[in-house]
């Protein structure tokens, strides 16, 4: 009775995270699948299976796939988000990775209020920090002023960042800064508790076996902190692809990225079907990698034990 | 004329916030020389041993090695290497590139690295185990790769941290006797720590008893065991009846010390004072015990000396040996162990009235 008991427990443990995906996951996925095979009358959307002529018939229209690809602004949009969502990306690891890397190295009872520290930015709503951003960033705000008095725009403006020096508003610069700045905590935290938990003496060992404090950081630091790596990447990539809401408020004209175009499909041209391919090609780009970085969790998983 | 100092410490202090781990500690260990640091936990052996590593900084003192000051080189550049307690092996490399590690720092040409590598997995035996990662090898291959490790840059000074700590019992004895062929073929001088009385006197060819950050006493293991300066050291390696008494015979030959209930004839002479108080040392192996008083003959003394009667109190048989706990009238607890030399040779038992006695070479007399 007891091992019944347990598997039926073990079970309810498993399947309720299970049930809960499949419901609020996978069958609205399903749906917007379904959807993007689907062909639009006017105003009202055909079954893709119909009774007809005694016979079950079915209809699936792939156009809006063929379109995605052939359409060159479909494909420039989905590579400009990669390329943002990736240098993004980069740039949160440049950043992070020396942050996390103090951190875990600073005084034990130091930490928890450095953690802090790194987390205090999710007690502001969200949209509030980014609405921040543009205020500062607007001619005369108080970041605008700085990065001018600095000459940093000249720079940026050389690089073609900005259109001109004195112009940082809703062009890639504040857009790239604006995502940079709301996920880095993504990249530091699963960062931080990777370094922390890294065995010092390993280090020791290096120093001890000939390598410098550089020659040790990249020799052991760097390849044992992989999956740190990894799970911050993944953390900041994969939201910065779709995201919407930034590229909204401080990206610009230059700055289209997938989720701009996918509000527009819905809400300005009201095509359904092909808002849906959009949304259903967008999440199998970022299936991918995440499927390698499972593989490869589960590889380091197995390293441990 | 003994050999110059190879490895030489002078006055070396190490404070931790006002508290003393290493309290002025000095030493000459010769080339050649496996110099094992023996305490307890907290008795500085181990800062000493991450001084000599460059991983703390001794407060004041000098090191020297082979005439070369130490102090001002940082760890990666000391000609030394060292074995770490938990053998700090890089989860990340293949057994072949951690023992390589060491040598590509030093930018040695891929095939003299390999050829090296090679050579360290064929002296430690895990040449079928190149490729694998340290999570895929048992404790004690692992041992065997950070020993492999510590020896691949031919190092001037092997530093040894508790090498044998993370084993269990039985692949501990194995593994001993094997770290010590490895250490003397290759003829690495060598300076280990232990908390391990047996590790330390299997191994090592001077042990310094350590505690509280000094060194107690510094000698060849037996000496330590069978000549121990002090009744700390006594207390420490082995097991040993410690008896306080006084001094009331006092010749060149031989000493009589009075214990109250047990009176020591000791047939070698001391420097020391009537009267003053002393401590007898005994080892329970060198007690003998049996049901009848013992017969005087060679060894066993007429009259009161060096004999005591009792009741056997506790005993415990451990195959090769039994020990006794007997009881004598004063309540004093006598520890002696018999090696069970014939088979079912142990007549006495529980309350059994019962004899020891011992040779008047068997004591050592302490007067620390």
């Amino acid at each position: 009775m007891r091992t019944g008991r347990g598997s039926l427990g073990r079970a309810a443990v498993i399947g309720v995270p299970f049930a809960w995906l499949a419901a609020f996951f996978l069958l609205p996925f399903l749906v917007v699948a379904k959807l993007s095979v689907s062909e639009m009358e006017t105003t009202t959307i055909k079954d893709i299976v119909a009774w007809k002529d005694g016979a079950i018939a079915f209809s699936l229209q792939f156009g809006n796939y063929l379109q995605l690809a052939q359409d060159s602004l479909y494909v420039r949009t989905y590579l400009a988000s990669l390329e943002y969502a990736a240098v993004t990306t980069l740039l949160c690891l440049t950043i992070g990775y020396p942050f996390a890397y103090f951190m875990a190295r600073a005084r034990r009872t130091l930490q928890p209020a450095l953690l802090m520290l790194v987390m205090l930015p999710f007690w502001t709503s969200f949209l509030l920090r980014v609405y921040a951003w543009k205020a500062l960033l607007t001619e005369q705000g108080l970041a605008a002023n700085a990065i001018e008095w600095l000459g940093i725009d000249r720079v940026l403006a050389a690089f073609g960042l900005i259109p001109g020096p004195g112009q940082l508003m809703n062009t890639p610069f504040s857009l790239v800064l604006g995502m940079t700045y709301t996920y880095l905590p993504f990249m530091i935290l699963p960062l931080y508790s990777n370094l922390a938990k890294m065995d010092l003496c390993l280090l020791e060992a290096a120093s001890d076996l000939g390598a410098t404090a550089w020659t040790a950081f990249w020799t052991v630091t760097v390849p044992l902190s992989g999956a740190g790596i990894i799970a911050g990447a993944m953390l900041v990539f994969i939201p910065c692809v779709g995201e919407y809401v930034i590229p909204e408020l401080l990206g610009g004209p230059q700055t289209q990225m997938i989720g701009r175009t996918l509000w527009d499909e819905f809400f300005s041209n009201n095509d359904w079907p092909m808002a849906c391919t959009v949304a259903v090609t967008m999440v199998l780009l970022v299936i991918v990698p995440v499927a390698v970085f499972s593989r490869y969790q589960a590889e380091v998983e197995e390293r441990r034990t | 004329m003994s050999e110059p100092a190879f490895l030489q410490l002078r006055n070396i202090v190490k404070e931790f916030d006002g508290h003393r781990a290493v309290d002025t500690v000095s030493i000459d260990i010769v080339k050649g020389e496996i110099f094992a640091l023996l305490g307890s936990s907290g008795s500085g052996k181990t800062t000493l041993l991450r001084m000599l590593a460059g991983f703390e900084k001794p407060s004041s003192g000098t090191i020297t090695l082979d005439g070369q000051d130490l102090l001002h080189l940082p760890p990666y550049v000391r000609p030394m290497n060292m074995m770490f307690q938990s053998y700090a092996l890089f989860p990340h490399l293949s057994v072949f590139d951690n023992i390589a590690f060491g040598l590509r720092r030093d930018r040695l040409p891929k095939n003299e690295v390999e050829a090296r590598v090679a050579a360290m997995l064929k002296l430690v035996q895990l040449v079928p185990y190149a490729k694998r990662k340290p999570h895929q090898l048992s404790g004690g291959q692992q041992q065997r790769v950070a020993l492999a490790r510590s020896l691949a840059k031919k190092p001037q000074l092997l530093l040894l941290d508790e090498p044998l700590g993370a084993l269990d019992k039985k692949l501990r004895e194995e593994t001993q006797m094997e770290l010590a062929n490895i250490i003397s073929d290759v003829g690495v001088t060598c300076v280990m720590v232990t908390h391990d009385q047996e590790e330390a006197m299997t191994m090592a060819s001077r042990i310094a008893v350590m505690s509280e950050g000094r060194f107690l006493q510094v000698g060849a293991p037996a000496e330590i065991y069978e000549t121990p300066a002090s009744r700390f050291v006594a207390d420490f390696i082995g097991k040993v009846n410690l008896m306080d008494g006084t001094l009331v015979e006092d010749e060149a030959d031989h000493v009589i010390v009075d214990c109250g209930d047990v009176k020591h004839w000791v047939g070698h002479g001391i420097t020391g004072t009537l009267g003053m108080p002393v401590t007898v040392a005994l080892r329970p192996e060198k007690i003998r015990v049996g049901a009848e008083p013992p017969e005087v003959g060679p060894g066993v003394l007429a009259g009161e000396f060096n004999r005591a009667r009792g009741a056997v109190k506790d005993m415990a048989y451990f195959g090769s040996f039994t020990v006794y706990h007997l009881q004598l009238a004063s309540g004093r607890i006598l520890k002696i162990s018999q090696s069970n030399t014939e088979r079912h040779g142990a007549s006495l038992t529980w309350g059994d009235e019962a004899w020891a006695s011992w040779s008047p070479l068997a004591q050592v007399v302490l007067t620390q």
